[in-house]
């Protein structure tokens, strides 16, 4: 922990634990499909010549081909979808002083993080959030509600715009996006297959089982790895989820510290999450699909809130109390660096007085 | 065997030779586009100042001073931006540097006197223009830190072993900081509230 107080070592240090989850999950994904022939391959590998033999691995296959489709399918329609189902409304013409606020703001980001200005859009929704969708860095859109207009000081939007800024930058609408989708064709399989069971009977359970009656004469080792595997399957819809949760958390902090990086007002972040936290409703008006890329998680936050286990493993988001001691951290970080003389370093604040809105 | 292992060898270290060559090109037209991005920040301020200066200047006849000093740094700092191709020297960017800063620094010594009139402070018109200088100004800090952090970034990856071997081949130098040359700039602006006494 003491290690990654600094912003950048912050973000590195996130970007190496969400890898290390993503590569986990591929795996557990490889095992689930391609894990599957290589058992069966084994145990047809002694049958007789004539009899089948299982070489092509068609479960690998038929698993991968369906979460591809199903990414793919999400990925196209998402962004619309998602925009649609809040009722956000485009602001092409800023009229209000909030909204050319919020503009300005978007445009500031932009600059700062060297990203094309995404669209921008509002959520009439009493309750604070924001989030951001799109599908690469120059087709992406950020969503504010108007209740986070109207809860948060222009830094504090400044901050939280540069935290969905961060979400785009670090592509992670197409990471969550393929997760979710993975989850999703996983979690179909198991249902299916279970349904099948429950449905079917003995009939396919017995002559599965009359198959494995074959096999375990030839090698024990094999009826281990197809026990294991089968209990893979059945726990998988969960082990997938919570592995991409995982991701999705630590993308949160990885975001936050993008935030700081931008703004280098990582104060300014904790301050705007502690309004956000304080606010009590749920933000109705956003559905779960877009849950992972909000600020903070627009359905469970009371969740979130406790900092137990279960929280822990299930939100989308970290506790905003973890969130927002480790931007402190970082501003602590950062105003023992900013001593008068080394504003020259490129990490410190630049020196000329940003004009505070009044 | 020798003669495979040495190919093999060759054959890396070309691999890393470009590898590391057309990361430094990508690097330096980052840098570069950062600069350039400084400088269309830099163009939206020069535009904002005569419209700002229109809308304040029949309330404030008595400040003269302070406008025709904003004026004055508009107009030097039109000529210091002037328009490169590459990367811009050392030179340039003190100079942009300097006569943006001392802009910067007589535009705040604006803001602090538009504080003490509320009149005028109240119009939309001027509510608005503040905005959007705020705005500019961020969006210029902004545009200076990234191209600080991008010259960095390049800088670094020029200077570390062995990459450096590289440098000299891919023709890449130091990219200059944007650093405060001006004294004035790093102290806080001062609000003289006398000024509403005076009144």
């Amino acid at each position: 922990m003491s290690d990654e107080v600094n912003l950048f070592a912050q973000q590195e240090a996130n970007r190496r634990r969400s890898r290390w989850l993503v590569i986990g999950f591929i795996l557990f994904f490889a095992w689930l499909g391609f894990g599957g022939d290589v058992i069966w391959w084994l145990s047809t590998s002694n049958n007789a010549p004539e009899s089948y033999h299982h070489v092509f691995p068609w479960l690998g296959v038929l698993l991968t081909g369906l979460g591809a489709i199903m990414a793919k399918y999400s990925y196209a329609t998402g962004p619309k979808n998602i925009l649609k189902s809040t009722g956000a409304r485009e602001i092409v013409d800023a009229q209000t002083p909030q909204e050319r606020q919020l503009v300005n703001v978007v445009e500031e980001m932009s600059v700062a993080s060297g990203i094309t200005k995404p669209h921008v859009w509002i959520v009439d929704d009493p309750d604070p959030n924001a989030f951001a969708t799109g599908h690469d860095e120059s087709d992406s859109n950020i969503a504010v509600t108007q209740g986070l207009l109207a809860a948060l000081s222009r830094d504090e939007l400044q901050a939280v715009v540069g935290h969905e800024m961060g979400h785009i930058k670090n592509l992670d609408v197409k990471l969550m996006t393929l997760l979710a989708a993975l989850v999703g064709a996983v979690t179909l399989i198991a249902d299916g297959v279970g349904r099948m069971m429950f449905y079917g009977g003995g009939r396919g359970g017995r002559s599965r089982s009359n198959d494995s009656d074959s096999k375990s004469g030839s090698n024990p080792l094999v009826i281990l790895l197809f026990v294991v595997w089968i209990i893979s399957w059945i726990l998988a819809p969960l082990i997938t989820r919570l592995l991409a949760m995982g991701v999705s958390r630590k993308r949160e902090y990885l975001a936050d510290a993008m935030s700081a990086q931008f703004t280098r007002n990582p104060i300014a972040l904790a301050s705007a999450l502690t309004k956000i936290e304080s606010a009590s409703a749920p933000t109705t008006s956003i559905k779960g699909g877009a849950a992972h890329l909000c600020i903070a998680d627009p359905l469970g936050r009371a969740l979130n809130g406790s900092e137990g286990k279960m929280a822990e493993l299930f939100g989308t988001h970290p506790p905003m109390a973890t969130r927002i001691a480790r931007l402190k951290q970082m501003g602590y970080e950062q105003s023992a660096h900013a001593i008068p003389g080394s504003e020259a370093a490129p990490i410190s604040v630049p020196s000329t007085a940003r004009v505070r809105a009044t | 065997m020798i003669g495979i292992v040495l190919l093999v060898a060759i054959v890396a270290f070309g691999f890393w030779f470009v590898g590391v060559y057309n990361s430094l090109i990508s690097l330096r037209n980052q840098v570069f586009n950062a600069w350039k991005q400084i400088d269309v920040q830099l163009k939206r301020r020069h535009d904002l100042i005569p419209n700002l200066v229109e809308t304040v200047k029949g309330a404030m006849n008595f400040e003269k001073g302070t406008l025709e000093s904003v004026i004055a740094a508009r107009n030097q700092a039109i000529a210091a931006t002037s328009g490169t191709t590459s990367l811009p020297t050392a030179g340039q960017v003190q100079a942009t540097a300097a006569a943006e800063g001392q802009l910067s620094s007589s535009l705040s010594k604006l803001f602090a006197v538009v504080e003490a009139y509320p009149d005028l402070k109240a119009t939309s018109n001027v509510a608005q223009l503040q905005e959007e200088l705020t705005s500019t100004e961020n969006k210029i800090a902004f545009a200076r830190q990234l191209y600080n952090d991008q010259a960095t970034v390049y800088n670094t990856r020029q200077q570390q072993f062995p990459g450096s071997i590289v440098a000299g081949f891919a023709k890449a130098t130091p990219a200059e900081l944007w650093e405060i040359t001006d004294a004035s700039e790093r102290e806080v602006v001062k609000v003289d509230l006398s000024l509403t006494d005076k009144k």
